[in-house]
């Protein structure tokens, strides 16, 4: 594993999570979120999960970024309504990431390098998901059904 | 240098506190849904991070996970998506603060 492309990704990807969160634009947000989460796909390729990071390339940038745009689209800018910013929020939040961080770096046994690992292939994903993880696999494909048809149904217009 | 867990784990603790930061500090609607994905990409970067650093097991479970979690958050997007739209018709607003009418 390399660590100049690590440092370069965490980089990339924290910068553009930082500018989601605090943007004003909302258009502007959207889009540094996508690019947040290519770069936690790339982190996925750097930890060899090759194809989880290909799904949320094309998941997340591919389906629930331009999902994201579309309402961003429907409803209009009153800007000057949601502009405000809750302190209150960023106090708590920093103090989760101390508290994390403070329990990361105090827990000794989270010091290790990867070990050698047998490269990971589609082939054994999908005999995984075809044998142990199947029944997971048929309530996942039904709740996404019912979720899809679910927003369907919320955004119909309603008859007058 | 190789990265350790250590290092893969707090660049996820910082993701998930900015997606923290984006739900609870942000007035609109979609902002917070933004955060709230962020915060699951998150947990996925710890699903695999902790299945890569683990002694290889029989079978890959934190990339089952992983991509089970990451149907669920895109079911909870496009949920999400749909509420605030329905939320704008009915009351030409997404500033979140401003959906009171059940406020006691």
């Amino acid at each position: 594993m390399n660590g100049l492309a690590f440092i370069l990704i965490a980089m990339v990807t924290l910068a553009a999570a930082l500018a989601a969160a605090t943007l004003r634009s909302l258009m502007h947000a959207a889009l540094s979120f996508a690019v947040a989460l290519v770069g936690i796909a790339a982190f996925f390729f750097l930890l060899g999960a090759e194809f989880v990071g290909l799904a949320l390339v094309f998941i997340y940038t591919g389906a629930v970024a331009v999902l994201i745009v579309f309402p961003i689209l429907l409803t209009p800018r009153d800007v000057g309504k949601t502009r405000g910013f809750n302190w209150g929020g960023a106090i708590v939040a920093a103090a989760v990431f101390g508290g994390l961080i403070w329990s990361i770096l105090k827990t000794q046994s989270l010091a290790i390098v990867a070990p050698h690992m047998p490269r990971l292939t589609v082939k054994q994903i999908g005999a995984a998901l075809m044998t142990g993880y199947v029944w997971p696999l048929q309530c996942v494909g039904l709740l996404l059904t019912a979720a899809l048809i679910g927003a369907l149904i919320l955004v119909l217009e309603e008859k007058q | 240098m190789t990265p350790t867990l250590q290092v893969f784990l707090i660049v996820s603790a910082a993701l998930f506190s900015i997606g923290l930061l984006a739900a609870l500090s942000r007035r609109h609607a979609i902002f917070i849904l933004i955060g709230i994905e962020m915060m699951l990409a998150a947990a996925n970067l710890n699903f695999i991070a902790f299945w890569r650093f683990d002694p290889p097991p029989k079978q890959p479970i934190g990339v089952m996970i992983a991509l089970f979690a990451i149907a669920i958050a895109a079911a909870e997007a496009a949920v999400g998506l749909a509420l605030v739209i329905a939320v704008y018709r009915h009351y030409r607003t997404t500033n979140v603060d401003q959906l009171d009418q059940l406020k006691g």
